[in-house]
């Protein structure tokens, strides 16, 4: 009995120790990091992957600096910049006009990588499968049910299309990718954007759910018929069969790294704040995003240092560079055309502290990424001493 | 002194269990009222639509309710006929015996397994078998999630039902069998009977784990918005919609996944509320 007493009030107090120990550690880590500077960013969760090998990448360069991104979805991160609690924001889609007048102070776009939305099917025998944007928005609202529709074996000439139900597979979370895919349909089908509209979370006419990419490719992998839309990040790395889109000039393209470059290939405005959907340019995919990260144009605000503000730019010239732009290919994500580093660049020249510029402009991009490492050198040095 | 301070640890743990229920019922409620405000209780769980999108934001239980009550009672129906042969087998025919003992451990590992492993199992083994029974093109649906519904619950259903037929007095067996009772006899006219209400409070029991299944449900399902158009459609339950749509969601949307979750918590309460009464009629017997 006594032994049982013991051992009964040893766990209880072991546990509530435990309990109030947890509470604590939060402190404990940012005591030890005097000299440690931090970025922190929050927004999108679509270019997360390839923020987080980049800023590590950034990190191991420039040992000091400690980059932080909560992935917590583009509204999230757009409020947390108007809170000025993140250095910067990161988002899917560009903030309106509207918008921006609420941010209290001006906030630039700086475009850092592309992606696209791909549509992933499985049919045997069918390696090479074209669709057009119409045609996809019938078969999600029910209305083309079969696979070998007139309609579909009318561009698919040759293709052994079979008597098959069409599954249409999409996503049952609120999603980025949802609202990429209801957008592009929107442009290119007027019923769709009567019936469905855009959004990230949408009513569905046809068709399964799944969460997530990983859910929607599961499904459309095992089930023979299903075709669903999937992020060209996931889709890549993955090596779905995909299928080539009709693009604004006619033309069937297939989602690659380039095609949706190139969809980035057109006049785009000084700001960058660009929709490329349904681009124009004839090698472009037609389903093609950029995304964002957002910061203020003036960095001198709460009590952010100019050293900070400094530290801000490297980290946006070191994703822009050269190895910057390469991470982001490895992992599938497509680099910014030339035209679009260069308006970026542009734009960070307008970057100030109280008046003070930050950037003096080096458009050459290889000199932007010397830059940047050159930077990240000084800081270890200074470190060392 | 020792004595007190066990007896103080003991009611500060049973304490703590109940507020920690009480915290529970107030956050669902509390967050749940912005739904109720706008929908009112009974206009919430009785409409059928679900639109998330901004424009013709509109949010209802219905078809989440439905969805639940018919996967949940379809396994149901499928698994009373297994578990009923199950808890024979080790109550009545092989009872006590080590053959008996075997089926019973083996019955309760099924209890054992994670719900995400049953979802696989349904995913890549079951959903080719319904496609090839040609229930509907792709296989998920109502019929899916219930036939694996049906074996995750088999092992509550038929561990209690055991346990109450083997409770069954020996001498009105033995005086059934004086009488010239074949053992088919005394299995319907003694030990079910005797036995009844123990079952019944076995198969509520087996229901209320089925209406909270959330996992194995959500991978099969196929996770449509709408009141299921039969057993070969596709449709949604409660948990399964909560599992779905609650990250991104904010607003009038979580407050109405969050109202959800407080409805699934009322039917499970009252179902469990059920099968103790039952149980509490057969003690009294």
């Amino acid at each position: 009995m006594k032994r049982f007493l013991l051992f009964t009030s040893l766990l209880f107090f072991a546990s509530l120790l435990l309990f109030l120990s947890s509470c604590k550690t939060g402190s404990s880590d940012s005591q030890k990091g005097i000299s440690r500077s931090t970025i922190s960013g929050a927004g999108a969760t679509f270019p997360y992957p390839y923020y987080n090998i980049v800023f590590r990448d950034f990190m191991r360069i420039n040992e000091g600096i400690t980059v932080n991104y909560g992935a917590m979805g583009s509204g999230g991160g757009i409020r947390s910049l108007r809170d000025r609690s993140v250095d910067f924001g990161a988002s899917d889609a560009f903030m309106t006009d509207k918008e921006l007048e609420t941010m209290n102070g001006e906030v630039i776009h700086i475009a850092t990588c592309l992606g696209g939305v791909v549509m992933a099917y499985t049919l045997e025998g069918v390696d090479s499968l074209r669709l057009t944007g119409p045609l996809i928005s019938d078969i999600f609202l029910g209305k083309v049910k079969k696979w070998n529709d007139p309609r579909i074996t009318s561009i698919n000439p040759g293709v052994p299309l079979p008597n098959l139900d069409i599954t249409p597979v999409y996503r049952s979370d609120g999603s980025g990718t949802t609202f990429n895919f209801s957008e592009y349909l929107s442009v290119v089908s007027p019923e769709w954007n009567r019936v469905m509209g855009k959004g990230k979370a949408l009513k569905w006419e046809a068709g399964i759910a799944a969460k997530g990419n990983p859910g929607v490719a599961g499904i459309v992998q095992q089930t023979e018929g299903a075709i669903g839309y999937i992020g060209s990040e996931y889709a890549l790395t993955l090596n779905l069969k995909t299928a080539k889109l009709k693009n604004r000039t006619g033309r069937f393209v297939e989602a690659t790294l380039e095609t949706i470059s190139a969809a980035a290939n057109v006049d785009l405005p000084d700001d960058m704040r660009a929709t490329i959907t349904d681009s124009a340019d004839p090698n472009a995919y037609p389903i093609s995003l950029f995304t964002w990260i957002l910061l203020y144009k003036d960095q001198q605000y709460g009590n952010r240092t100019k050293e900070e503000a400094m530290e801000l730019l490297d980290l946006l010239l070191y994703m822009l560079s050269p190895p910057g732009q390469k991470v982001a290919a490895q992992i599938n994500y497509a680099p910014l055309p030339e035209q679009g580093l260069e308006k970026n660049y542009r734009l960070l020249q307008g970057l100030h502290y109280g008046g003070e510029p930050l950037f003096d402009g080096l458009t050459s991009t290889d000199d932007a990424g010397a830059r940047a490492l050159e930077g990240g050198e000084a800081d270890n040095d200074g470190e060392g001493r | 002194m020792k004595d007190k301070l066990f007896r103080f640890v003991l009611f500060f743990a049973a304490l703590m269990i109940l507020l920690l229920s009480a915290g529970i019922i107030y956050s669902l409620v509390s967050r749940s009222l912005d739904t109720f405000n706008e929908y009112g209780v009974w206009g919430f769980i009785s409409n059928a639509e679900w639109d998330p999108r901004k424009a013709t934001e509109e949010y209802g239980a219905l078809s989440f309710i439905v969805g639940t009550l018919y996967t949940a009672f379809f396994a149901l129906l499928i698994c009373i006929p297994f578990s009923l042969s199950v808890a024979l087998f080790n109550g009545e025919y092989f009872k006590g015996t080590k053959v008996a003992s075997a089926v019973s451990s083996v019955v309760d590992l099924l209890a054992g397994i994670p719900s995400i492993v049953f979802g696989l199992w349904g995913f890549y083994s079951v959903r080719p078998i319904v496609i090839a029974l040609g229930v509907n093109a792709q296989g998920f649906g109502i019929f899916l999630s219930s036939i694996v519904l049906a074996i995750m619950i088999i092992p509550y259903a038929s561990s209690l039902s055991t346990e109450f037929i083997s409770m069954v007095p020996n001498n009105m067996k033995e005086g059934a069998y004086s009488l010239g009772a074949t053992r088919l006899e005394v299995i319907r006219r003694i030990s079910f009977p005797t036995a009844s209400s123990g079952i019944v409070a076995a198969y509520i029991l087996a229901l209320g784990r089925a209406l909270g299944e959330t996992m194995a449900v959500t991978m099969l399902i196929g996770n449509t918005d709408r009141i299921p158009s039969g057993l070969r459609g596709t449709g949604n339950t409660m948990a399964s919609v909560i599992a779905n749509q609650f990250g991104e969601a904010d607003g009038l949307k979580l407050s109405s996944l969050i109202a959800i979750g407080l409805i699934l918590f009322i039917i499970t309460a009252i179902i469990n509320l059920i099968a103790k009464m039952v149980m509490k009629r057969l003690s009294k017997v």
